[in-house]
């Protein structure tokens, strides 16, 4: 089923929680609602399920307006970040629950309702735990069957509220690879709110990035990664150095460097910043060529299999950080305090008043 | 009462650092104070009660005024406790799942009762419906009997014990937050079925927990009916006014025997609420965990 949004906005009290949001979900899809807290992003997943209604907007399921539909005429399936699941009911119990509760003619069976429960237990690789309580369940195996309770109604529509943000970060991972298989399989439209950006980029088809109320770009994951429509999507998306400079014609001039920013053709003497990723400096020995900005080696750190370092711009005080894969840093042997070249390998320019 | 789950949960975490002498000590103090003002008294009550022997304890139980007062007093509570569950189940709810404007003044006006004194509660409702009061003399006109009749008892004994279900449900439910609620919604489940299959179930051992309280103190509450009831033999007489009136009489025993009834109830309130309390702590630790 598709999901269409058209200018939702929503506030509690004074805080406008959404402005005018319009997105649309197509049929099958995995979309990641991805943004900082307070970015609006649970309220629209609410907004979706029922659980909250909104203060102007319509919401259309297939092309039909279901805005004043209750949330138990939506079908839709709910994954709560902290679980919900029903303490005082065994696994099994939590599992029946959606089909316990139908209307007298539409209730399956006692036989067929146990058949599919075995059936999502197995989908979810818990046949054994059946008979458990909630509280005797790990934090990962707790959100599978959340998963399969809600999957058992067989919603339309799946959304998920950061359903992996309680758990340890292997788990988080393990859990994440699973229902993106699992949404290979069944291709129920799914929407799932998350903060960490590469939770989103593994897992979705299409990517929401959300700002205070608004969306900032749409796409899928690598168009949101390459190419950042706004700052705040540069700067979410993985870590980012900035550079402020004027840019013209589409030239940038940034720490004393002239670079190419195609996209500002029409910009005249105008101020901008330039972001670039930290994967994206290269460090040099020798500054042969234009293109590179001599730096000092401040401070080296290792991360699994990257190193990070950190350079101060010679004369100036800003820092900027670099990351180079293990075996680069181990060919480079750099030292702190020895003077060394960036080059930025690619900068996307924004020019100042573009900025929110 | 109402804090006690929280001070369990301080004292498991708590590491020892007293001394083993000052813990004894401690600890006979307080068991010494227990027996002194709690058993000592409790243990008087039944001896005094038994004094005459089985026989008149028993003459002095099944007097006509004092069953009638076992009636009124079986009556009151058979009318206060299901109003006040109704309302403590409706008001925790509100309260713990909702969040509107005055939420705190509600909760504050829940806990009136527990401040105001019982007899002032008493005097209030004979200044609305007393032959004096606001609505006397309309309600006599009508030739309806509120003050010195049982209906005036109920209204009393409804005020006083107002808040004891409503305050042991609002903080176990806060505790448990809305989400099993809203996931039920979402699987197709509808407001009852809700509550019946997920509210329900969760704060059942806060339910009976209150319960037993507002029944304890149903029964028990002497100074606000003792304003309203006129305290008229045979008639507008409770329990723990038969008591009073026997006892200024000087039958001690059948006053004894009498309060051993009450005596009786409060054992067996104590007996179910540690069950329940106990229930009701390892439902919150759940939910404590679970988050």
């Amino acid at each position: 089923m598709s999901i269409e949004i058209e200018g939702i906005s929503k506030s509690f009290g004074t805080f406008a929680a959404l402005k005018n949001v319009s997105l649309k979900v197509p049929s099958g899809e995995l979309v990641a609602l991805l943004g900082p807290s307070g970015s609006g992003k649970t309220s629209l997943l609410r907004i979706i399920a029922g659980l909250e209604s909104p203060d102007s907007g319509r919401i259309l399921f297939d092309g039909e307006e279901a805005t004043k539909r209750q949330v138990q005429e939506r079908q839709v399936g709910f994954v709560f970040q902290h679980y919900a699941l029903f303490r005082h009911m065994t696994v099994f119990d939590n599992i029946a629950f959606g089909l316990t509760v139908k209307p007298k003619k539409s209730r399956p069976g006692k036989a067929e309702i146990r058949d599919k429960v075995h059936n999502l237990l197995k989908l979810i690789q818990l046949e054994n735990l059946a008979d458990r309580y909630p509280a005797q369940l790990s934090g990962g195996q707790r959100q599978r069957v959340a998963l399969a309770r809600a999957l058992a109604v067989e919603p339309q529509v799946l959304l998920l509220d950061e359903p992996f943000g309680a758990l340890d970060a292997k788990v988080r991972l393990e859990l994440r690879r699973w229902l993106r298989r699992l949404h290979d399989e069944i291709h129920v439209t799914s929407v799932f709110v998350t903060h960490d950006q590469e939770e989103a980029l593994e897992v979705a088809d299409r990517i929401v990035v959300m700002n205070e109320g608004r969306i900032e770009q749409e796409g899928t994951p690598s168009e949101v990664y390459d190419r950042p429509a706004t700052p705040f999507v540069y700067d979410f998306l993985g870590s980012v150095n900035l550079f402020h400079g004027r840019v013209h014609e589409g030239t940038a001039q940034m720490a004393g460097l002239d670079l190419s920013s195609p996209e500002n053709a029409s910009a005249q003497h105008a101020p901008a910043v330039g972001y670039v990723r930290s994967h994206d400096i290269a460090i040099e020995r020798d500054g042969n060529g234009s293109g590179a900005i001599k730096a000092e080696v401040r401070y080296l750190l290792s991360v699994g299999p990257l190193v990070r370092v950190d350079l101060v711009l010679s004369g100036s005080d800003r820092t900027i950080e670099a990351e180079l894969p293990r075996d680069e840093a181990d060919r480079l042997q750099l030292q702190v305090g020895e003077q060394v070249y960036a080059r930025p390998r690619k900068m996307r320019v924004f020019v100042e008043d573009y900025q929110i | 009462m109402v804090g006690n789950g929280l001070h369990k949960k301080e004292r498991k975490g708590a590491t020892v650092t007293e001394p083993a002498w000052v813990r004894w000590l401690l600890i006979s103090v307080a068991l010494a104070f227990l027996a002194l003002f709690l058993v000592l008294p409790l243990a008087a009550v039944f001896t005094q009660a038994l004094e005459k022997g089985w026989e008149a304890y028993l003459a002095a139980l099944t007097e006509p005024d004092t069953i009638s007062a076992i009636r009124l007093t079986l009556i009151t509570a058979a009318v206060c406790v299901p109003l006040n569950l109704f309302f403590g189940i409706v008001a925790a709810w509100a309260i713990a799942k909702f969040s509107f404007p005055g939420k705190s003044f509600l909760i504050t006006l829940i806990d009136l009762p527990f401040s105001v004194s019982p007899v002032v509660s008493g005097l209030i409702y004979v200044l609305i419906f007393g032959l004096q009061g606001w609505l006397g003399p309309r309600l006599q006109e009508h030739d309806i009997k509120i003050i010195f009749a049982v209906p005036g008892i109920i209204l009393a004994t409804i005020f006083v014990t107002f808040p004891f279900i409503a305050r042991e449900l609002i903080p176990l439910m806060e505790a448990q937050g809305r989400e099993e609620e809203e996931a039920a919604l979402t699987l197709g489940a509808s407001g009852l079925q809700t509550f019946l299959r997920v509210t329900f179930p969760n704060i059942k051992w806060g339910i009976l927990y209150g319960v037993i309280l507002c029944n304890a103190r149903a029964m028990g509450e002497f100074g606000a009916v003792s304003v309203v009831s006129g305290h008229v033999r045979g008639s507008t007489n409770t329990i723990p006014l038969q008591v009073e009136i026997l006892y200024n009489e000087y039958s001690y025993a059948a006053a004894f025997a009498v309060a051993s009834l009450l005596a009786l109830l409060a054992l067996v309130t104590l007996a179910v609420k540690t069950v329940s309390e106990w229930k009701m702590q390892q439902t919150i630790t759940a939910a404590e965990t679970e988050r």
